[in-house]
């Protein structure tokens, strides 16, 4: 790895002062598959309201690192913290964290025996404990913002994989998370149908939402990130804003991705 | 006296058919009061059964298989003859309607069982992964979202497995349930006629042919596209 000094590399292994803690913080994971190491000592901060790009080859372990920062996959060494705390290890409640956690799927992963309401407001009844009335209009409102007011009653089935798309992300916004996840939100979606979720995730970083998103979408990422994390072989190898990164990268990996993707 | 008045004489006697209809009517009772519990408490069970399995722990599981295996491979009509004639040297005694009941019941739950969790395990693992993400725990998870999409998924072979085995009420005959088929064998040992069996047959037909069109409309009823 070439000596480049990056922002994150100055805090690697330990928690960022107190007074401006990021909203997400991954120190140090590491995680293994068998004997195939996939994430390899990966440090990374997102900010309050901080949109934060991760790209790589697939392989790369960025799906695994977004997967580990609300325990769908258990990190074998690392330390993930929300909002200053600490939620790895034994002894946490992942169902308390991860309600605090939005999550959005390539393959959406919508219920398909519930209509889009219900697939909305399922975790408000059940998780939050919310009345009938409450849910029902809280995810309306989540459903008018992702702009699909009129397909509450639509069944899964019955919608487009971009509409699929922003119920699924409806359904995590209801729950009002400290951060979103997103992992290759449109990696499954038509071309022509990928402008209405990007829409969407625009207008979400807009309002101050703290996004992580994990995804092939670079120039949504050059126009709309604030940080860029190019990732290879379990590795961080570079990050920075956008500009950079794209406009300038530094390591030779870096170089070689977007040389073959921006073709 | 041609075959085929000899055949209507034999099958199909008016005077034997109008005097044996009330006693097969009131097996026609004893079968649908079977069946209707056996199809209840049988798919309650085999649910029941599939969820515990889904936790996965690992010697429940394991008695769960081994029942579910060997309610499978024996003949009901073994078990129900064992129970019926067994049980009383134990001490304890069922009547023939408990008896068929309970084993009958305990054959549809196994079926079930295997066929739910067929389903449970066939739902996609990302639809576990989202309600997780939300913050359901596994009970919710499992009842909310994984159940209702594996029991759809498996409602024309549980529906198949239920009317096979409700079907085998017949077997009641052997240890007395005045069920629609002893009931006509009886009849027919009175008057000598075969005529209360052809009533039987119809009385099954009547009997399991809306069972039969109830499940397609349960088929196309819970069934969706994959979107």
């Amino acid at each position: 790895m070439s000596p480049v000094v990056l922002d994150s590399s100055l805090n690697q292994g330990k928690p960022a002062p107190v007074e401006k803690r990021p909203t997400l913080e991954v120190i140090g994971l590491k995680k293994s598959f068998g004997t195939v190491e996939v994430l390899k000592n990966v440090s990374l901060q997102v900010a309050k309201s901080e949109m934060v790009f991760v790209l790589g080859r697939s392989g790369s372990g960025k799906s695994t690192m977004l997967r580990c920062c609300n325990r769908l996959e258990e990190p074998n060494s690392g330390d993930i913290l929300l909002e200053g705390e600490k939620i790895t290890g034994r002894g946490v409640n992942l169902d308390r964290l991860r309600r605090r956690i939005g999550m959005v799927f390539q393959s959406f992963n919508l219920y398909p025996h519930l209509d889009a309401r219900g697939n909305v407001t399922l975790a408000l009844r059940k998780v939050l404990k919310l009345s009938r009335d409450e849910a029902r209009a809280r995810a309306d409102t989540a459903l008018a913002r992702v702009g699909l007011a009129d397909k509450a009653e639509n069944y899964p089935s019955q919608l487009s994989g971009g509409q699929q798309q922003r119920v699924a992300i409806a359904r995590a916004i209801a729950l009002e998370p400290a951060v979103m996840l997103f992992d290759e939100p449109t990696s499954a979606l038509d071309p022509e149908l990928v402008g209405d979720v990007l829409g969407v995730m625009r207008e979400l970083k807009q309002d101050g939402m703290t996004m992580l998103v994990v995804s092939h979408e670079m120039a949504f990422a050059r126009e709309a990130a604030d940080r860029v994390v190019f990732m290879a072989d379990g590795e961080i190898v570079e990050e920075g804003p956008p500009e950079d990164l794209f406009g300038n990268p530094q390591h030779e990996r870096t170089r070689a991705f977007l040389a073959r993707y921006s073709q | 006296m041609t075959n085929l008045d000899r055949f209507i004489e034999t099958f199909l006697n008016g005077t034997v058919l109008a005097k044996y209809a009330p006693e097969i009517l009131q097996g026609v009772w004893v079968t649908i009061e079977l069946s209707v519990l056996i199809v209840i408490a049988g798919t309650l069970w085999g649910a029941l059964l599939a969820c515990i399995r889904a936790y996965r722990i690992w010697p429940v599981s394991f008695l769960i298989v081994i029942y579910a295996d060997i309610f499978r491979a024996l003949p009901p009509l073994v078990l129900i003859l064992l129970v019926f004639f067994g049980l009383p040297n134990l001490g304890v005694t069922l009547s023939s309607f408990a008896v068929l009941f309970v084993i009958l019941g305990l054959t549809l739950g196994a079926f079930a069982e295997e066929i739910i969790w067929a389903g449970i395990t066939a739902t996609d693992k990302g639809q576990w992964e989202a309600a997780r993400s939300t913050g359901l725990g596994f009970t919710q998870t499992l009842g909310y979202v994984v159940l209702p999409q594996a029991v759809r998924m498996v409602i024309p072979p549980l529906t198949n497995r239920a009317i096979a085995i409700t079907k085998m009420t017949a077997l009641g005959t052997v240890i007395g349930v005045p069920d629609i088929l002893n009931q006509a064998t009886t009849a027919q040992s009175f008057s000598g006629n075969a005529s209360p069996l052809t009533l039987a047959a119809l009385a099954y037909v009547v009997l399991f042919l809306p069972f039969v069109i109830l499940s397609r409309w349960l088929e196309s009823r819970f069934a969706w596209k994959k979107g």
